[in-house]
């Protein structure tokens, strides 16, 4: 079989050129292996070759990416390998992108397998791995060994056109591809198996992970509540009576915005709920038992909060993805500020 | 802005991620209880509802649950 061609991209660092001072380092092509393609050279032995490293600083890359894109891909041109290697990028924001954007790139315009390496936080993670794979690696370079080591087959699987099997067995970021294959143990002895390991205090890994629920900073306190714009939000299921949007009663592919403007608070007659995953005769008999619209009048009434913000939000949370229910929020979030609100009560059933 | 989740069943609050948390009634009607007169019920959700504002306007760097009085 003939040597496998292939072209390394990697940042000012691994390069050994310098490091933030060189960042603004323009796309540059050098024969043969440098810094970590040694090691994958070592790793590929007589199968594959590193013909060039690619070389570019990660601003430069960030901040002129059609140039540097345009660049690396004439460089590609000429090189045509049978495969491009980018990385490893551990948890380096700006070299993830680089290299997630300059594989994907090299995949859609030559057609040529494409792999890269990185933590599974890395933005480049996050934007890519739903078309690129992606191997997995620590956090830091310290794990460079390991990384390599889980690269080196798969981008050899890749080059060869071979089969690619399931994220849990080659080693990549899921990318939400189901890949079929039989385990070697019957499913009550792996559960036994876990639990057992679970219960001495070792590593285990499940077979169905939960999702990853992001934290963030708490927001600071409301200074003066007299004075502030308030507005509700619900994952209730509270809509106007006939649910116009007709949001659905489980897996909510939507949110609704609606109007309170003029309202002392709900009843039968003008708001129901949605939800199809609790009882809804209360709900339905009086729906400030979940959107409180009556007693954030009486508030407003009184001057203990500013104003009640006459829109209210509200989707199903019941059986919703949580990405679906993240976008609802990053998109009515905007119009809240926009509107001038300053805090957000969030009711759930 | 702050937020405030209102919700019967924390430890999913907690699990999710929610900053201020305050605990209500039951989950087909956190901020209410259909067994009481409705006078009652009100000061149910009046008393949830103060102790929503009062999370509003404390500041937090932990999750915190804040319980009604």
């Amino acid at each position: 079989m003939n040597k496998l061609k292939v072209v390394h991209y990697i940042n000012q660092f691994y390069a050994g050129i310098g490091g933030e001072d060189k960042a603004d380092y323009m796309p540059e092509l050098r024969e043969g292996a440098i810094g970590p393609g040694t090691a994958f050279a070592a790793g590929y032995g007589e199968q594959a070759e590193i013909t060039h490293t690619i070389v570019c600083g990660d601003s430069y890359f960030n901040e002129h990416t059609e140039e540097a894109v345009k660049t690396i891909l004439a460089i590609i041109h000429l090189c045509k390998p049978d495969l491009f290697l980018a990385g490893p990028a551990f948890n380096a924001g700006r070299y993830g992108v680089a290299c997630a954007t300059i594989c994907d790139a090299v995949r859609q315009v030559y057609d040529i397998p494409v792999l890269t390496g990185m933590y599974k936080e890395n933005p480049g993670a996050d934007m890519y791995k739903d078309m690129l794979l992606i191997t997995a690696t620590g956090g830091s370079a310290a794990s460079m060994r390991e990384a390599i080591a889980k690269m080196i087959p798969l981008s050899l699987k890749l080059a060869r056109g071979d089969a690619i099997g399931a994220s849990a067995e080659e080693g990549y970021l899921p990318n939400g591809v189901r890949v079929n294959f039989f385990e070697k143990e019957r499913g009550s002895k792996r559960a036994v198996d876990m639990l057992l390991k679970k219960m001495a205090g070792k590593d285990f890994e499940t077979e169905y992970p939960m999702p990853d629920y992001d934290r963030v900073p708490p927001n600071p306190a409301v200074i003066d509540l007299s004075k502030a714009k308030i507005a509700l939000v619900t994952s209730g299921g509270i809509v106007p009576k006939g649910n116009p949007d007709h949001i659905e009663s489980s897996s909510a592919s939507k949110y609704g915005e609606y109007s309170i403007e003029g309202l002392r608070g709900l009843s039968a007659d003008t708001h129901e709920t949605a939800h199809g995953g609790y009882d809804p005769l209360y709900a339905n008999q009086d729906a400030n038992r979940v959107l409180p619209v009556d007693i954030m009048r009486e508030f407003e009434a009184q001057g203990l909060i500013g104003k009640l913000h006459n829109t209210y939000y509200a989707t199903v949370g019941n059986g919703t993805a949580v990405k679906s229910a993240k976008a609802y929020a990053a998109e009515f979030s905007q119009k809240l500020r926009a509107d001038g609100v300053e805090a957000v009560i969030l009711t759930s059933t | 802005m702050p937020v405030v989740h209102i919700c019967t069943v924390t430890p999913i609050s907690m699990t999710v991620g929610a900053n201020r948390i305050v605990p209500a009634v039951a989950i087909p009607h956190p901020l209410g209880n259909p067994a009481l007169p409705p006078e009652e019920e009100k000061q149910v959700r009046r008393k949830i509802l103060t102790t929503a504002l009062e999370a509003l306007s404390t500041e937090v760097e932990l999750q915190t649950i804040f319980p009604v009085k």
